[in-house]
């Protein structure tokens, strides 16, 4: 079957006084419909860039230099922006972390959301205000129809979050991208839309891209895992694979960092340092001084290696894992 | 346990909007404008012993920062009393206020907001010692080396301003700025929220290494149960500003008792819990300015009764060192 996304040895560089900037170093991966996709990593490390270059919304100085995203078999890079918008919000949609910046303040709920539907369709308002009024319930807000005719702030974070969700769904995308959306919620309100989001992904086969820095959100969420550091991806591969055998020795240290359950007031195993400067990275893997298994073989740039179980690693000294016979 | 080094009875904290002069002449022509007041913190007694580690947790509004903010001396409490070494802060004299207010220092959640970006961080962390007497004009600098040596920064770095370090780097400043008057109790406010896991996690092996050098005691709030659960020596609970649950780490994870409590462990996501159905609690923490009759949990609560609405549950202790503030325990 042929995957939703499919994106080949991108690369979205910022050309910079300071220097060109690759926030997005040469990634593949493919997301097939109704999987999600949890594209982990820490500050910096190019997640939210990946999610830019998929909608096109790349703004100079950065570019997308290199490499294709297929949605649907259909090349997004390159495409003129007047066709981008026929399929940005219908095909492929964005939610980001603070709903607050991404809803109009002046406009009222049900202005912003019959405006996405008129964007994409020839329906009549009446037609688009209801699909608005069942998207607002399909994600949980109670009585849908007050509730259309007020504003941005008159909404708590949780609801504003729930409404830039129900404005991603109106047009039954095939892709949505989650840009860190429950970053800025409460524990139970999180865990509700975690719950929304896992409902409708079942029922509409709408596959999802989970950006996000919360190792813990992706574990309950995510079928397959990506971890980006330095603008690459540095492990992917099934989330149980992942999370219990890490072969990266980022990936390890990662969820060595996270606190959890039987760890109580030990010390964390740590990784020392702290990410690079995107503008100055060092030779090789970018990865290597923060590296507690580094070797002169690390001085070249490691290349992804395919391992069992449909998992790939960019490393020269593999943990947990023998490299499939090739 | 022996004498608590803080603590407090019945502290409530109450901010009031006053009217403003068009409101004031609007009621003399007739209209009902009136003070709105928020109860951020509403009676809370909570003891904490020399070198224990205290995880406050609640989500946001719960008023967990306010309460630290009370016992780190920046907001005065509206009721209520805090005893410090067993001595009633209110009645103490100038100079044992004075050594009060130094010992207990706070870290807070946004090194940039919370640092002056005109200073050096020589400065930044060379003052209030030099000012309080601990060291003198002419030591300061060796002072400020040893502190940044103590929190793992580089001595040689004490020339620049805030904005020249990474968010750890900052995190650590905050610290050195907290620790350079000896404080003998730190409040953490969220000092951990705003970092990258492999940097939360040096900022918390850090903590942890100073408690021991330092015997330092901790009040730590933070919404993240996962932090709270791996720091603390004890869990204190709030919500709505009341506190409705509080034990020792081990027995609140393993039998939590307020419905609260449980609702929020089983909504934590962590790593071992792959493909889980999210389970629901509804609605959303209600406002402080006008909070729900009796249990403030009741409308989101699985399990309300009549009663729960009518009438304020009370801590009652489940456990030795367990209370929980619930009528359903009988």
């Amino acid at each position: 079957m042929l995957p939703v996304l499919s994106v080949s040895n991108l690369k979205t560089h910022f050309f910079t006084r300071a220097g060109v900037v690759k926030s997005v170093d040469g990634i593949s991966f493919d997301v097939n419909r109704g999987e999600v996709m949890g594209l982990v990593g820490e500050s910096g490390s190019g997640k939210t860039v990946t999610g830019f270059s998929i909608m096109g919304l790349v703004d100079a100085p950065g570019r997308i230099v290199e490499g294709s995203i297929k949605l649907n078999g259909r090349e997004l890079v390159g495409l003129p922006e007047n066709e981008m918008r026929g399929f940005r919000g219908r095909e492929v949609a964005m939610i980001f972390q603070d709903p607050m910046m991404t809803l109009n303040p002046v406009l009222r709920i049900d202005t912003q959301m019959m405006e996405a539907v008129l964007a994409h369709e020839s329906v009549s308002k009446q037609e688009a205000r209801t699909r608005a009024r069942d998207a607002l319930g399909k994600v949980g807000i109670p009585s849908p129809e007050e509730r259309l005719s007020a504003y941005p702030h008159q909404f708590s974070g949780g609801m504003r979050q729930r409404v830039a969700i129900a404005i991603a769904l109106l047009n039954k995308p095939s892709l949505i991208v989650c840009d860190e959306p429950t970053t800025a919620l409460d524990v139970t309100i999180q865990s509700q839309i975690l719950a929304e989001m896992q409902k409708l992904c079942a029922e509409t086969g709408t596959a999802l891209i989970w950006v996000t820095h919360d190792l813990t959100v992706v574990a309950g969420l995510a079928d397959r895992l990506a971890v980006m550091y330095a603008g690459r991806i540095v492990e992917s591969g099934g989330i149980d694979d992942v999370l219990d055998h890490p072969i990266h020795p980022y990936t390890f240290g990662l969820l060595g960092s996270v606190p959890s359950r039987g760890k109580r007031g030990e010390p964390l195993r740590q990784i020392p340092g702290s990410a690079p400067s995107l503008a100055r990275l060092p030779e090789g893997c970018a990865f290597r001084p923060r590296c507690t298994f580094q070797t002169d073989a690390c001085c070249e740039a490691p290349a992804a290696k395919d391992y069992p179980g449909g998992r790939m690693a960019r490393c020269c000294h593999p943990l947990n894992a023998t490299e499939k016979a090739a | 346990m022996s004498t608590p080094i803080l603590s407090l009875t019945n502290i409530s904290k109450r901010f009031t909007k006053p009217l403003d002069a068009a409101a004031k002449l609007a009621n003399l022509v007739g209209a009902t404008n009136r003070e709105i007041t928020v109860h951020a913190v509403d009676g809370v007694d909570l003891a904490i012993a020399r070198g224990e580690v205290v995880g406050l947790v609640g989500e946001s509004g719960c008023g967990k920062s306010t309460l630290g903010r009370v016992v780190a001396g920046i907001h005065a409490p509206s009721n209520g009393a805090m005893r410090w070494k067993d001595k009633d802060v209110a009645t103490l004299t100038t100079t044992e206020r004075k050594a009060q207010t130094l010992a207990i220092q706070m870290i807070f959640q946004d090194p940039m907001s919370s640092l002056n970006p005109r200073l050096r961080v020589a400065d930044i962390v060379g003052e209030a010692p030099v000012v309080h007497g601990l060291t003198t004009k002419a030591e300061k600098e060796d002072y400020v080396d040893q502190m940044l040596t103590q929190v793992g920064l580089d001595p040689t770095y004490k020339r620049r301003y805030a904005h020249q370090f990474s968010g750890g780097q900052r995190a650590r400043i905050g610290i050195a700025r907290a620790l350079a008057v000896k404080p003998e109790f730190l409040v953490c406010d969220e000092s951990v929220a705003a970092l990258d896991v492999s940097i939360q996690a040096q900022v918390l092996n850090l903590f942890m290494e100073l408690r021991e050098r330092l015997n330092l005691t901790y009040l730590f709030i933070s919404h993240d149960l996962g932090v709270v659960q791996h720091i603390s020596d004890r869990v204190v609970i709030m919500y709505l500003g009341r506190v409705v649950e509080t034990a020792k780490t081990e027995e609140l994870f393993a039998r939590p008792n307020h419905p609260y409590t449980q609702a929020l462990l089983a909504n934590v996501p962590t790593l071992e819990s792959r493909k889980k159905t999210f389970a629901l609690i509804k609605g959303e923490i209600p406002s402080p300015i006008n909070p729900p009759t009796g249990c403030h949990f009741h409308p989101r609560c699985p399990s309300a009764t009549a009663r729960c609405k009518a009438e304020r549950p009370a801590l009652k202790e489940m456990a030795p060192g367990h209370l929980s503030a619930c009528h359903l325990n009988g």
